[in-house]
């Protein structure tokens, strides 16, 4: 099994660790429960180093990128990562991803850990004609992600950049504890927060201090299991479960990232054309509105015909209840619909709720 | 930790038994593993179990276990607390958080489970 650098960090915190895609990572700490709304009131910190990058450089960097990914990637800057993904010819997900602009030659793609290798094959069976090089460097960062309201205060005094000026989606080099890092205001939770990525040999330094800096406003370590039910509060797809390759951008209701208008990429056709004749099933939000919980692969029933399965289902530690995403044939996606999900032997009523379900300031 | 006059299954049940009648339950270890209960799903009162059936469910934020029954029986009372506080299971495993009530049917199934030190055994075999 792969160990980050921040493995026996997460072993003297007392972590519980399982394996996840051929790395050993910590599921959860104090609780998944108690993590969760740390994040939510306080600040938490994830060791997500698992996640993949890979660097495309050279001359025709950008031209590549823009060839890869359906979003605009002439609009980064050094100041400025964006979230797309990888699309196939048929306008599916290889991949969702962060894309960084490190200089104007060269781009750092964030992706997913199960995905790292096949990306990075997919990446270079499309480089020919492109005058650029691929790297795949996923085990050599580190990404330590610090999120919650309380995030900027624990992290600005800890960083030479001025951070609370930096947007969403910022990003800046800067260094902790004498380490360089590159640092952007993103995270995959719904709350403030930023992520920090370095290649420092000793990233414990960084873990460390901010634990340390964040005594002070009650920051947690948190695992996994936080993590996945803090991004379904917020929406925040995760591949293999809500977007793969027999999903559709559009149908994942991810259509703001797809620009038409830069030129051509890999999938554009399969989207305009999808998008001319309108789509014919949506991802939607869900709540149960009997008691149990529903989980991905659940069967999911509209007026008694099973037209799917969930994808994302989890109890939501903040709302206190079962939350999830399917797709639904575009005639039922509208709120307020009701449908069933079968749970064991059992039908049990659903129903179709805004998204995301958690919106930063908002109460529930 | 493990409460003498209780049995236990393999499966991390514990049962204690009072003349013809039994309460039911998982054990610290076996909340332990699982990290916040949020659901527990429970028989219907006269169901008729048999020896090691399912006899419901509980979850976690992440995982979902089947819980079966020690003993064959007929279920008596439910614990209806976990509706509401299902995280009665992760407070006080052997006590408040009891899953049914049953009337047993054969003693004898007893036998077939294990006393506190031999369960103690058990996990310590899991645990390493």
């Amino acid at each position: 099994m792969k160990e980050t650098r921040l493995n026996s960090s997460h072993k003297k915190l007392g972590a519980k660790m399982i394996e996840f895609f051929g790395w050993e990572m910590p599921v959860e700490f104090s609780g998944v429960i108690d993590e969760h709304l740390a994040v939510r009131q306080k600040a938490g910190l994830f060791d997500v180093s698992h996640m993949g990058e890979i660097v495309i450089s050279g001359r025709m960097a950008l031209d590549f990128v823009q060839y890869l990914t359906p979003n605009d990637a002439a609009r980064l800057t050094p100041e400025k990562a964006q979230y797309s993904c990888l699309t196939t010819p048929q306008g599916t997900f290889v991949d969702d991803l962060l894309v960084y602009c490190l200089d104007p030659e060269k781009y750092l793609l964030v992706v997913n850990c199960a995905n790292s290798d096949k990306d990075y094959e997919w990446i270079l069976s499309h480089k020919e004609g492109f005058d650029v090089e691929v790297e795949n460097k996923s085990d050599d960062y580190t990404q330590i992600a610090l999120q919650g309201p309380r995030a900027l205060e624990i992290l600005k005094p800890l960083i030479d950049v001025n951070i609370e000026e930096m947007n969403t989606f910022g990003t800046s080099w800067g260094e902790i504890e004498r380490e360089e890092v590159l640092v952007s205001r993103t995270g995959y939770t719904g709350e403030d927060g930023f992520e920090v990525y370095t290649l420092s040999s000793r990233p414990e330094k960084i873990w460390d201090a901010i634990l340390e800096k964040g005594k002070a406003f009650s920051v947690v370590p948190v695992g996994l299991g936080a993590r996945d039910t803090l991004r379904l509060e917020a929406r925040l797809m995760l591949y293999g479960n809500d977007i793969d390759e027999t999903t559709t951008v559009l149908e994942a209701g991810l259509g703001w990232l797809v620009k038409y208008k830069k030129g051509e990429f890999l999938g554009r056709d399969a989207l305009l054309k999808q998008k001319e004749e309108g789509i014919k099933r949506k991802i939607v939000g869900f709540e149960l509105i009997e008691s149990g919980i529903a989980r991905p692969h659940y069967p999911v029933f509209v007026e008694g015909k099973k037209v799917s399965e969930v994808n994302s289902g989890t109890f939501s530690p903040y709302f206190k209840k079962s939350i999830g995403l399917t797709y639904l044939p575009v005639e039922h996606k509208e709120e307020g619909t009701e449908f069933e999900i079968g749970i064991r032997d059992k039908k049990v009523k659903a129903r179709v709720v805004p998204t995301p379900f958690y919106k930063r300031g908002e109460k529930g | 930790m493990y409460p003498d006059d209780f049995y236990y299954t393999k499966d991390h049940e514990w049962i204690q038994v009072k003349g013809d009648k039994a309460t039911v339950g998982i054990t610290e270890f076996a909340q332990k593993q699982l990290g916040d209960v949020v659901y527990v799903e429970l028989p219907e009162i006269g169901k008729k179990l048999e020896f090691h059936q399912s006899m419901g469910v509980v979850e976690s934020v992440k995982a979902v276990s089947d819980v079966y029954s020690p003993v064959s029986g007929e279920v008596l009372e439910v614990n209806k607390g976990l509706n509401d506080s299902p995280e009665l299971v992760n407070q006080d495993p052997h006590g408040k958080g009891w899953f049914i009530r049953l009337k047993i049917k054969d003693e004898t199934e007893l036998e077939k489970l294990m006393p506190a030190s031999e369960y103690e055994k058990f996990i310590e075999g899991i645990e390493e």
